[in-house]
């Protein structure tokens, strides 16, 4: 049996504390967007203190909102930068 | 070959320094970011600095590539992740030219848009006890 399409999500710093973990797998979500995982992990323990639109990379690119995802992918999502 | 931007070691100022003199450079600029020991009026004890490694590689080449393509510059940027104590350098940037002016600029420049899109966190921990994770506003 193939397994589900999935994905990727990797969590920094305050997000990372919020959901209890630095990384996690999803079933990609309908639609297969990056607002679609966002949204997907909004309803996750701890994902409701989620900001609307959170700086989100894909494969370590940063992208749009209404970007497309697909199976295999790596999602990060970014806290606002502080380096320095 | 390049070096990598982040490292786990102390920063060596001098070491950048060294990486960018060419016998063309008239001058060298230089920024050094340190661990201070207050944040809003609260003592600061450490810095916990995290990164999102390969991003904040890109990321560090692309600001250098941007930089070495508005100014004739020669240039070094490193950042320390790990935990850091007052007075550690965080962040070193060394950047030469034939002439101050590209030199001071370039710096800058560096400096600047590091801070701005290069994925690094610092989470602070007061003398007090308390623990915040540092946002920019």
């Amino acid at each position: 049996m193939p397994d589900t399409p999935s994905l990727t999500v990797l969590l920094f710093a305050r997000y990372a504390e919020l959901f209890g973990a630095a990384e996690l797998r999803l079933a990609l979500p309908q639609p297969a967007t990056v607002a679609g995982v966002v949204e997907a992990l909004r309803i996750l323990p701890g994902g409701a203190a989620l900001p609307l639109n959170p700086l989100v990379a894909v494969n370590a690119r940063q992208a749009r909102s209404d970007q497309p995802v697909s199976a295999g992918d790596e999602l990060a999502l970014l806290p606002p930068m502080a380096g320095g | 070959m390049s070096v990598a931007f982040l490292t786990e070691l102390p920063l060596q100022l001098d070491a950048l320094v060294a990486e960018v003199a060419a016998p063309e450079c008239g001058g060298i600029a230089t920024f050094l970011g340190l661990v201070r020991n207050h944040q809003e009026g609260r003592a600061v004890e450490r810095l916990e600095y995290s990164a999102y490694h390969p991003m904040a590689e890109g990321e560090c080449a692309t600001i250098v590539a941007e930089a070495m393509a508005q100014w004739p510059v020669r240039v070094a940027v490193r950042h320390r992740v790990g935990t850091l104590l007052i007075g550690d350098a965080a962040v070193a940037v060394a950047a030469a030219s034939a002439h101050r002016a590209a030199a001071f600029e370039a710096c800058r420049y560096l400096i600047e848009e590091l801070k701005r899109r290069v994925p690094i966190w610092k989470k602070e921990f007061f003398l007090d006890g308390s623990v915040d994770w540092v946002e920019p506003r």
